[in-house]
């Protein structure tokens, strides 16, 4: 089947291409229209009331003609203009695809920001004013939330938490060391390097500080954007991401620190000593509030047994809860809605049906998705819109200081870090981790949020970051990728995780635990033996429904790999006959002892007199019918009962039942001295009843 | 080696330890004192109701096994340089080790000897092969008695077919090297951080 697409692909691209070209041309031209609409209505909506009073009296005298088509767009305006946002993005996405090769070279970020450097250029070009879309409040609590979320929901755990002492002192040290570098040392060239007349002479050192502050920190919507195009290995991975994360609680607080300290104009030490407490606050309370609100999802999960509908609601509730929460109170939001997508993931996903994961999945993806477009897109627009002043100095000595601070802040970090490390970061590494250091939105949009009667160097400030951003996304973001190529860094394994690796893991953590109670040792195991016994014990029995409280983690994960399973075989058409692990040929294994010599391919199979195969033919079909006919009729409050679902888990039964029916049959046969010959006639047909009805179940 | 009633480590032995399992000072000194809190009946050796009496040991699922890999073959006591030696399979990998000395036996912290031991403790027969009645056995203990042998059975039966490449049903020690994501080995070390220096 791919052969024959490979001719149509190229020129289907083409003129795909052509018609998201058309499409976006329409668009920006709609864009500039509505744009030019609104201007014109805005003056008039204070005469508005007085016309539709005149209208009225008027069309009571004069009998003014019907009007057929009329033009009211101030209805209408603000969702259409979101939605127009959003198209272009998707398109976007769509268009970059679309054409060859351009993907492989340039990150889809830059592509995004360029986009709307052109969409801006092109409404400033029109005259009308670019409207200020990366607005603080938008940004926060709108277009941030859904990557945090996607981001925390699938955080891998085990990397992340074997990691977590590494990724904590890189997020929390290293954001304060760059901070400090940056601020400082820009704080010193102002005062040096300029003359005493300049507009840079007058910054303080506080307002100095507050800007390193926002710049130094790494940001996750950025790193993710770029890390996702280059599949580097996983600890790389965790340990860049990681720190973006995690370093929010830092920028939280020395943002409002310094703020607070510019308005008041001085610092003590009780205040700084303060600012430290707040700290700890800050990142444990918004892991605390996340917490809480995974504990309430998980919790409200089990009882959703009936309503399957909103169960990716409450997900999608609580974690925005979780970070609006912690938002109140000045606390992290990002961490919050990272603990809480974690926490709840575990229990949440053994109390969900299939569907609903599936749900969960995608519109996280999507929405994750949409945003990031976006943010990227917005940043563009805001470059073209935003108030600038250019002064070379600080720009360029902010550029050099950021990337200076990181390289030091990395490796000197990293000779700390080594001495405690089992598994040693190497040079390459460290370069990666140094270079993966994008800036992005947040700190665009933390500096928008200053306030001009404070920071009369706002702008300054804004241009320093968006050159810094801009900096970091194009130059660092392009060349990541061929510079990974050339050092050969590890890159990500594509092989899934198998049966192999969990029943290792799993027997790996018990017998170092094991080994660290002999030396009376209470180390990283012990630790985690305790904490998966109290999960066992309490937790899971609190907050899983029904009898999956009681599974083991092995069974679920056997569980999971048999339905994806059972899902690839139904999706390419049930003809391919399942690996071995199928009831007929286990049960033969268990019941002959076979002969070493005798390759894998054959197995040997007693064969069935046709009265027997009769028999087993009809139990199965019954049996399996049976499923088909529990279908309900569909209203909007409850799905279609699962048929695909409920039939899987009738498969494992069927399974089970099969086996005993095969063995039964085949002890009769063996005292009843059949021969054995070999025979794979009955296997396919064997095979080939369940995936036969299970295609017909699922409609 | 005969019970030595002494409490006291002295020097030679352990430099001895030191040469053979590469703990440093300190720690085999820490690891002695453990020993002999553990010793019950102070005869210099340890038995296997000793081990059994560490509490978490006992609701560990493999704890049996575990005990039983301190001992060597046939044996029921234990000493402290048995004991020592066990344990040195659970230090970091040193890569420098390798250099300084080549001809010299590998040092029972390497990779390979982690893997060997960890793959011993499936093995109860020592026949160098993971059969599937040994696989049933480790994984019923893991998961514990709730489960129903054919579903065990099925897994048992997905791992092999997962892992055996020469088709003999089997997991032999190199089979076991490739399956098991041997990345994972770096958790195979216990990061003794020990107080006195």
């Amino acid at each position: 089947m791919p052969s024959r697409t490979v001719s149509h692909g190229s020129s289907g691209r083409l003129r795909g291409l052509f018609l998201v070209m058309v499409l976006v041309f329409l668009e920006s031209s709609v864009f500039t229209l509505a744009f030019a609409s609104s201007d014109q209505h805005s003056p008039t909506t204070a005469h508005s009331d007085g016309h539709k009073a005149t209208d009225h009296g008027s069309h009571n005298n004069t009998g003014k003609a019907f009007p057929v088509l009329d033009l009211n767009y101030e209805n209408v305006r603000v969702p259409f203009e979101i939605s127009l946002w959003v198209l272009l993005a998707s398109l976007m996405k769509l268009g970059f695809h679309l054409v060859p090769h351009l993907s492989n070279i340039v990150p889809e970020s830059c592509l995004l920001i360029v986009v709307g450097l052109l969409v801006g250029g092109i409404i400033r070009g029109t005259g009308e004013t670019v409207p200020p879309v990366l607005d603080s409040k938008l940004f926060f609590y709108i277009l941030l939330p859904p990557i945090i979320l996607d981001a925390g929901y699938f955080l891998p755990i085990r990397p992340f938490m074997e990691n977590l002492g590494t990724i904590l002192i890189f997020a929390v040290v290293g954001t304060l060391w760059n901070a400090f570098f940056v601020g400082g040392l820009l704080y010193g060239v102002c005062q040096i390097g300029t003359e005493s007349s300049s507009i840079l002479s007058r910054i303080g050192l506080l307002q100095c500080l507050l800007f390193g502050s926002i710049i130094s920190a790494v940001d996750p919507v950025a790193v993710l954007a770029v890390f996702e195009e280059i599949h580097i290995n996983e600890l790389l991975h965790i340990l860049v991401f990681g720190e973006s994360l995690l370093n929010d609680a830092v920028t939280v607080v020395l943002y409002h620190l310094f703020e607070e300290f510019s308005g008041i104009g001085t610092v003590t030490l009780v205040k700084g000593f303060l600012g430290v407490i707040s700290f700890f606050v800050v990142a444990l309370g918004g892991v605390l509030v996340g917490v809480l609100y995974g504990i309430l999802a998980a919790f409200t999960s089990r009882f959703t047994s009936h309503t399957r509908v909103i169960e990716p609601l409450f997900v999608f509730l609580y974690s925005y809860m979780a970070y609006l929460s912690a938002e109140i109170f000045h606390l992290s939001g990002i961490m919050a809605l990272i603990a809480c997508g974690a926490v709840m993931r575990p229990y949440v996903e053994a109390n969900i049906s299939h569907k609903s994961h599936t749900t969960i999945k995608y519109f996280l993806k999507m929405w994750s998705s949409v945003s990031e477009t976006l943010i990227f897109i917005f940043l563009g627009v805001a470059t073209v819109a935003g108030p600038h002043d250019w002064n070379w100095t600080f720009v360029t000595v902010t550029v050099i200081l950021c990337l200076v601070a990181r390289v030091i802040g990395v490796v000197g970090l990293t000779f700390i870090i080594n001495k405690f490390r089992i598994v040693k970061l190497t040079t390459k590494d460290q370069f990666i981790i140094a270079y993966g250091g994008l800036r992005g939105a947040i700190a665009f949009s933390l500096g928008f949020l200053l306030e001009k009667d404070h920071f009369p160097e706002r702008e300054i400030f804004l241009t320093a970051i968006i050159t810094v951003i801009f900096f970091t996304v194009f130059v660092q973001g392009m060349t990541i990728k061929p510079l990974v190529e050339l050092l050969a860094v590890k890159k990500k394994q594509e092989a899934k995780r198998s049966i192999n690796e969990e029943i290792h893991t799993q027997f790996l953590d018990h017998l170092l635990t094991g080994i660290e109670d002999i030396c009376g040792h209470y180390g990283h195991h012990h630790w985690k033996d305790k904490l998966n016994r109290f999960n066992k014990k309490y937790v899971k029995k609190c907050l899983i429904a029904g009898e999956r409280s009681k599974e083991p983690q092995l069974i679920a994960f056997y569980h999971k790999m048999e339905m994806k399973q059972a899902i690839q075989l139904v999706e390419s058409g049930g003809g391919i006959k399942l690996p071995s692990a199928m009831p007929s040929t286990v049960s033969m294994q268990n019941i002959q002892p076979r002969p070493p010599t005798k390759p894998a391919a054959e197995r040997a199979i007693p064969q069935l007199s046709k009265t027997k195969e009769e028999e087993i033919r009809k139990i199965l079909r019954t049996n399996l019918q049976r499923t088909r006919q529990r279908l309900r009729s569909y209203n909007r409050h409850t799905l279609v009962a699962d048929p695909y679902e409920d039939g899987l888990s009738d498969l494992f039964l069927k399974k089970q039942k099969m086996f005993q029916i095969e063995k039964k049959v085949i002890f009769r046969m063996n005292h009843s001295g059949i021969k054995k010959a070999p025979n794979s006639r009955d296997e396919p047909v064997l095979c080939l009843h369940i995936p036969d009805n299970l295609a017909n179940n699922q409609f | 080696m005969g019970s030595r009633a002494s409490r006291l480590l002295r020097e030679e032995e352990i430099e001895e330890i030191k040469k053979e399992t590469g703990f440093s000072h300190s720690q085999i000194t820490r690891l002695y004192s453990r020993f002999t809190s553990l010793d019950k009946g102070e005869n210099g050796t340890l038995s296997r109701e000793d081990f059994q009496r560490i509490p978490e040991l006992a609701i560990n699922p493999l704890g049996d096994r575990i005990i039983n890999a301190f001992f060597p073959e046939g044996e029921d006591q234990v000493n402290f340089r048995g004991f020592m030696r066990t344990l040195a399979h659970f230090r970091p990998i040193e890569d420098n080790e390798k250099n300084k000395n080549p001809s010299a036996t590998e040092p029972l912290n390497s990779r390979t000897n982690k893997l060997l031991f960890a793959f011993r403790l499936y093995d109860l027969d020592r026949d160098d092969k993971i059969s599937r009645d040994e696989l049933l056995q480790v994984l019923r203990m893991m998961v514990g008695v709730n489960i129903s042998d054919e579903q065990l059975g099925s897994i048992a039966d997905r791992t092999i077919q997962e892992a055996d490449t020469n088709g003999d049903s089997c997991i032999s020690f190199n089979e076991f090297i490739k399956a098991s994501f041997v990345v994972n080995i770096h958790i195979c070390t216990v990061v003794l951080v020990l107080v006195n220096i």
